[in-house]
């Protein structure tokens, strides 16, 4: 019993979007409401069965764009001008009852996150069948039938009952493709995929991409594809729209922005991650030595690490790979003395430490410092720059007044924030200004290591650039060693002297940077080298066809 | 065993502890309370001698704990012993006015929780605009009055001037349930009037903590109706707090109408205790301490195994 759709005429687009211009009421602490524009003079077409790009930083309204076509706002945002012409109407003035057939029947979500975007109180059939139902689309033996079908299209595990299971009982990157089902069951005419692989591990990122260029492939269906990473969208999209700043940059087919960008902005984003590194050798004495370390949570039956033994040298850099789960955090809880281990000791500039935190010197916390994944989270939002980065200044040297405050200035000039910032909070700083500031406090105890747990990955490329940039720096310069926990191989390749690749909580291959990243590689290696997209078109195919093993996510 | 059957087993075992635990302390509570039952009853103008006989003959010459665990033993089987006041047996006394307080309580609940729930729902639907301010100021309203006055003016209006409902609420065995029904009106009314607004309050609380979740915004971008999509997607996730908020309420609707009763001269649970507090008679006392005890505990008991039970990790675990 599908119900017919209004086709635009055959030759007009299935979505013109002219002159698009999205506002919305910010309202800062201490200032009157004012209005802002998110996204100025945007246009674009997509042809039926097309796949767009939509490609930039945080902020540059990617989002919002895509969000635009389903005539949707997040909070206050207003859809202030322009035309979405779409199925050959203007959906930013149509009223609930259309919206409500849009959406749903028309344009179709997939959201970054499906772990959140998934209802856990309801099992995912019932969530993947919901808008075909309601919109009196198929019977519900249809939708069902459609739903199964799909998840064998998505390469889910037995799709005639993955549908009986709850969100919270399936993996991150399987929840990621039911989504993509939820999005294709109504049979839409378009869907938009918001960085629909950007939360999930290189190695998960790679078969939930297959699967989804694969699924639109099948259906037909055209798609916004949204994402920061430039090598991701080049492996499914037709064309790409460069966006910053809610302003378009550049727009052309994909083979044109990777090989010849014509903007300045577009050859940053495609010549990302390019910092050369000279590797350092071990030297003789060790900084750290961890020995033989196993450990597990509470009362869990079976160790979260196994044996683990690893070395690091003073003002050298170790990092530590793996997808999520692997124990790379776990690690670092270790050696900080959150978690004691079962077995093994760590031993640090000549002294083993003692298991617990709680019965360690002073001198001993000192020595280690730790930067977070989300800095945010990782500062008091009441404190400002001057109070969080002078604590440590306080609690370990005694430095109090003009003394504290000149030694604060010093810290920010050396990651480079300079005047002017001490008496800001951290609501004030943008994201990679509040990753700088954490490292100013680890570096306020002047340490010997610092461990940074995945320190980059809540940024933007190139803002992630300028934060290793700055920690090479500081490293050459203070002879601090890193213990670098990260997914992202790229980001291991532009900083370690010495790698350890970890995998079920074992290290699984662990040696100096040009050791560890020469072949022969074991099948995991290969795996998580082989997923780190490329800027090339047909990279997904070749690595499909040529690797050993699947992710353990799977 | 399944992990969710040893948690409401854990649950109910912890209840079956504070309920024994509770009647230690309505136990002790009576016995360190100054004055001796028996000289209560006996009057101050006894001789000592008949104290001493009467205190033998009610047991109270034995140990605390003996009669404690005689006490309670009794009490397990449904025998609380007789009132010291007018010598009749209590367990016959409050069953009747049991019964009664549940038919009123039950009576107020039928109308009140789906009524706050709708409300709520309601509220949220129209979150700040005038159908939310207008349920949030009268049910304010209503919560903010004493509940006596609240009963009066009910009564007024609905008995004394529009006359459509009897101005006392007495009732017994003879009646039909529509008869009762229609005797309990006004008392009902008021109950449902004094435990909506805490009820509405938290359920719109608790839906719109859920609102702001990444689901409801897939649920919205389904083209979901709203109100199909708040009883759909947010309620099923915010059903913990409001059924704690619900049997916190049926409590109060049964521990809590003593001056509710008193107004409308209803026979219940309430007015015996009343009665029998003002004639210092512990045994009473004791009996409904233990009882309404025991409703608070159960209420809570079920609000936590709802909570349990509507938890899918818990109860679907990987």
């Amino acid at each position: 019993m599908s119900r017919s759709r209004d086709k635009a005429p055959e030759g007009t687009p299935l979505l013109d979007v002219q002159g698009l211009r999205i506002e919305a009421t910010i309202y800062e602490p201490g200032e009157p409401p004012r209005d802002a524009v998110i996204v100025d003079d945007v246009s674009f077409t997509l042809a039926r069965g097309k796949v767009l790009g939509l490609i930039g930083e945080s902020g540059a309204g990617k989002s919002t764009i895509g969000l635009a076509a389903l005539a949707y706002g997040r909070g206050g945002i207003r859809l202030a001008g322009g035309r979405i012409m779409l199925n050959g109407r203007d959906i930013r003035t149509s009223g609930p009852r259309d919206l409500r057939r849009l959406r749903g029947e028309e344009v179709t979500y997939v959201a970054q996150s499906a772990a959140a975007a998934f209802n856990p109180a309801r099992r995912i059939m019932d969530q993947v069948t919901e808008a075909t139902l309601i919109h009196g689309l198929m019977s519900e033996r249809e939708a069902k039938a459609r739903a199964v079908e799909l998840f064998r299209v998505l390469k889910l595990p037995d799709p005639e009952t993955f549908g009986r299971r709850y969100p919270h009982q399936v993996s991150g990157g399987q929840l990621q493709r039911a989504m993509t089902a939820m999005a294709l069951c109504p049979k839409p005419d378009l869907v938009i995929f918001d960085e629909p692989t950007t939360a999930l591990d290189v190695t998960t990122q790679i078969d939930v991409l297959a699967a989804i260029k694969n699924a639109i492939r099948e259906t037909g269906v055209a798609a916004l594809y949204i994402t920061h990473d430039l090598a991701v969208v080049a492996q499914v999209s037709d064309e790409i729209m460069v966006l910053r700043n809610g302003r378009m940059v550049e727009h052309g087919p994909v083979q044109q922005i990777i090989e010849a960008p014509r903007e300045d902005y577009t050859r940053a984003l495609v010549s990302v991650r390019q910092i050369d590194h000279e590797e350092a050798k071990p030297s003789p004495q060790p900084l750290m030595v961890l020995d033989g370390i196993t450990a597990r949570y509470g009362s869990m039956n079976t160790d979260v690490l196994t044996d683990i033994s690893v070395e690091l040298h003073a003002g050298q850099t170790l990092a530590l790979v793996g997808e999520s789960g692997s124990g790379k955090s776990t690690v670092a809880r270790v050696i900080t003395g959150l978690l004691p281990p079962r077995a093994g000791t760590v031993r640090f500039d000549g002294r083993e430490l003692t298991p617990a935190l709680k019965d360690r010197p002073r001198e001993d916390l000192r020595q280690i410092q730790m930067i977070y994944q989300m800095a945010d989270v990782a500062m008091n939002p009441r404190q400002t720059v001057r109070t969080i980065i002078g604590r440590p200044l306080e609690f370990y040297f005694g430095l109090r007044g003009r003394k504290r405050d000149e030694r604060v200035q010093e810290l920010l000039d050396a990651i480079e924030l300079g005047k002017g910032f001490a008496d800001r909070y951290p609501a004030e700083l943008s994201g990679g200004q509040k990753q700088r500031v954490c490292i100013a406090r680890a570096l306020a105890a002047d340490p010997k290591l610092i461990i940074c747990d995945e320190v980059t990955s809540a940024l933007d490329p190139l803002v992630a650039d300028g934060i290793l940039k700055l920690l090479l720096d500081l490293q050459k310069r203070e002879q601090v060693a890193y213990l670098f926990i990260t997914h992202d191989i790229a980001t291991v390749r532009a900083i370690a002297d010495s790698i350890a690749v970890m995998y079920q909580g074992r290290v699984q291959r662990y040696g100096t940077k040009t050791e560890v990243l020469t072949p022969p590689f074991d099948d995991y290696t290969d795996l998580l080298l082989a997923s780190v997209p490329e800027m090339k078109l047909g990279w997904l195919e070749d690595v499909l066809a040529t690797r050993k093993m699947e992710s353990a996510g799977n | 065993m399944h992990p969710i059957a040893v948690l409401l087993v854990q649950r109910i075992a912890l209840s079956l502890l504070l309920l024994l635990a509770v009647s230690v302390l309505i136990f002790v509570g009576t016995e360190i309370l100054p004055g001796d039952v028996a000289r209560v009853i006996l009057g101050q103008g006894a001789t000592e001698q008949a104290v001493e006989n009467l205190r033998r003959e009610m047991g109270l010459d034995r140990p605390a704990i003996t009669r404690y665990f005689e006490w309670l033993f009794n009490a397990l089987q449904g025998d609380f012993g007789v009132a010291l006041s007018n010598r009749r047996d209590i367990a016959t006394a409050i069953g009747q006015r049991l019964g009664n307080t549940m038919f009123l309580a039950s009576v107020a609940a039928a109308f009140a929780v789906p009524l706050a729930i709708f409300l709520g729902l309601l509220a949220v639907r129209y979150q700040n605009r005038w159908p939310d301010r207008l349920i949030s100021g009268i049910t304010l309203t209503a919560i903010s009055l004493p509940e006596f006055l609240l009963g009066y003016i009910i009564m007024f209006v609905f008995a004394v001037q529009l006359g459509w409902f009897p101005s006392v609420s007495s009732i017994h065995g003879g009646m039909s349930f529509g008869q009762k029904l229609y005797a309990v009106a006004l008392p009902a009314m008021v109950l449902t009037l004094v435990v909506l607004a805490h009820m509405m309050r938290m359920t719109r609380a608790a839906i719109l903590n859920v609102m702001q979740s990444a689901y409801i915004e897939t649920a919205e971008l389904k083209g979901l109706r709203k109100l199909t999509l708040i009883f759909r997607h947010a309620m099923p996730n915010s059903i913990a707090p409001i059924i704690n908020v619900v049997m916190l309420n049926l409590a109060y609707l049964v521990v809590g109408v003593v001056v509710i009763e008193v107004v409308f001269v209803y026979p219940g649970m309430g007015q015996y205790l009343v009665d029998h507090v003002a004639r210092r008679d512990v045994a009473v006392v004791q009996a409904c301490g233990l009882i309404f005890a025991a409703v608070y505990i159960g209420l809570n008991l079920v609000a936590d195994l709802v909570s349990i039970l509507t938890n899918p990790r818990l109860r679907h675990p990987k």
